[in-house]
């Protein structure tokens, strides 16, 4: 019989693989332990916990940092899916913190403030997997290279604007596409424009798709949206500010999860629109100031 | 014989293509009258929370459970594991399950992600090498009832846990196949639970 102390832990198949089985799902910011309860009973996939969701920390600004281990060690004995949480871009130090909180992944975020304005983690030096935000396919595989185990939109989080969040997943997979109609000898050139490394820009020219699993986040807050998300070739979705900014966050969460599953027919996704109650009332991405947004932190 | 894959969520499409390989068109399969069609069916792993209440909002569960009790072939993968057992351990609040293998399991069993691991094993009836089997925050099989087979166990601090087993024509695994490239265990499914 085999033995569970010849095992290998922290590959990349078992980082990878645990994005695998978040696919077609939603994954959800909560504050605190209700928060993860109500998510957990509406089917999210995992729940994301943070002091304060994007549109708090939008409308508070300051410098936001790592959650208090208190306060994610709580959510973690509150329930029973995967619990994410974040790190400031580059700052490896809180990454080793959450590595002994023994959370489920890391997403390394530019919702926080930037720990780092040039290098981000070297994401293979730990065994928890980490998700990071993209704009485009360069910024992916840049990520990827350093180690990310899961890439999603960075769309533009705390807005309600789902805008953003279109316009990355449109490119990631409009350069995706690109790539795969290339002769193998133009690729070279290819991963110089798209600044990634040439082994995964040839990967992605074979296969057609990222290596690792692409979500969707930033500005989504309906059932619409992640449907639309989805049909853009997302996934899964990330929800932030848009649950628990809402109305009736229950009812919502439960609806944007129907939404995710069954993207493809409108029907459900109507019958899941319904009767929501107040949504995130939202900022328009056009109406922040540029040095403002988040999507333009991390290179 | 039409092979389904439950679609509601997780890696479906790993299961599809793991099916492609062995020469079998799967069918994603996630609304009442393409449950109905099928001729067996794949669990694939995901949130086994997630699946099962997307599962009881559209009304699939009792059609799934009772397609099952009437000797469907059926494979579940890690939160197939958990769906198809006939109790859970540590159940989340309201997670039901299928049923289809007399078994309690333990959700989570070998710890967080951090604990994720592969290992190569031995599987009953599985020729050639061992088997790479990818455990993601995965189920064992605590307790079994005697009509169960013990297809492989893995042991932990000395105390051996089953982490594949099949009940008749319903077979379930802790781990991943579907993430290997080695399709063994589909075939496993396909030519000896199926037939049976």
């Amino acid at each position: 019989m085999s033995k569970a102390n010849e095992t290998e832990v922290g590959g990349a198949r078992v980082k990878r693989g645990m994005a695998e089985m978040l696919k077609g799902g939603v994954i959800m910011d909560v504050v605190n332990v209700e928060q993860a309860k109500i998510a957990e009973d509406a089917g999210a996939v995992a729940v994301m916990a943070l002091e304060r969701v994007p549109a708090d920390i939008r409308a508070q600004g300051g410098v936001s940092r790592m959650s208090d281990p208190d306060m994610i060690e709580k959510i973690q004995a509150a329930v029973s899916i995967p619990v994410m949480a974040k790190v400031r871009i580059g700052h490896f130090a809180e990454a080793q913190i959450l590595q002994t909180l023994n959370v489920d992944y890391i997403d390394e975020s530019e919702v926080l403030t930037p720990a780092d304005y040039e290098h981000h983690i070297n994401k293979w030096n730990f065994t928890i997997p980490f998700v990071c935000g993209a704009t485009n396919l360069g910024e992916a595989l840049r990520r990827i290279s350093e180690g990310a185990a899961m890439i999603r939109s960075k769309g533009e989080a705390g807005t309600g604007d789902v805008s953003n969040a279109t316009t990355h997943m449109r490119k990631i997979g409009g350069e995706i596409r690109r790539l795969t109609s290339m002769r193998e000898d133009e690729l070279y050139v290819a991963a110089k424009e798209l600044q990634a490394p040439y082994a995964l820009v040839k990967e992605v020219a074979e296969t057609g798709k990222l290596p690792v699993v692409l979500f969707t986040a930033g500005g989504i807050a309906t059932p619409a949206d992640a449907a639309m998300m989805m049909q853009l070739g997302a996934d899964g979705v990330f929800i932030g500010s848009g649950i628990f900014k809402s109305g009736d966050a229950a009812k919502r969460a439960a609806a944007c999860v129907k939404a995710t599953t069954y993207f493809t027919d409108a029907k459900v996704v109507a019958d899941a629109s319904r009767g929501l109650g107040e949504a995130m009332v939202g900022i328009n991405v056009a109406d922040i100031p540029v040095p403002h947004r988040l999507a333009e932190r991390g290179w | 014989m039409k092979v389904g894959v439950l679609a509601l969520q997780g890696d479906f499409r790993e299961h599809l293509s793991a099916l492609g390989e062995c020469g079998v068109t799967g069918k994603l399969v996630k609304t009442a009258s393409e449950i109905a069609e099928i001729d067996a069916l794949i669990i694939p792993g995901g949130e086994s929370t997630t699946i099962s209440k997307l599962a009881n909002s559209f009304g699939l569960f009792d059609l799934i459970s009772k397609r099952i009790t009437d000797g469907m072939p059926t494979y579940g993968s890690c939160a197939g594991m958990i769906l198809v057992a006939k109790s859970i351990l540590d159940p989340a609040s309201g997670q039901e399950t299928f049923g289809g293998i007399d078994m309690q399991v333990r959700r989570n069993a070998f710890g967080r992600q951090t604990e994720s691991f592969e290992v190569d094993l031995e599987l009953v009836g599985i020729s050639g090498a061992p088997l790479r089997g990818v455990f993601i925050r995965s189920p064992w099989v605590e307790s079994y009832g005697s009509g169960v087979d013990v297809l492989g166990s893995l042991e932990v601090d000395g105390k051996s846990h089953p982490v594949a087993v099949q009940e008749g024509r319903v077979l379930a695994t802790s781990f991943h196949p579907e993430l290997t490239g080695d399709n063994r265990v589909h075939r496993y499914f396909l030519e000896e639970v199926c037939n049976k």
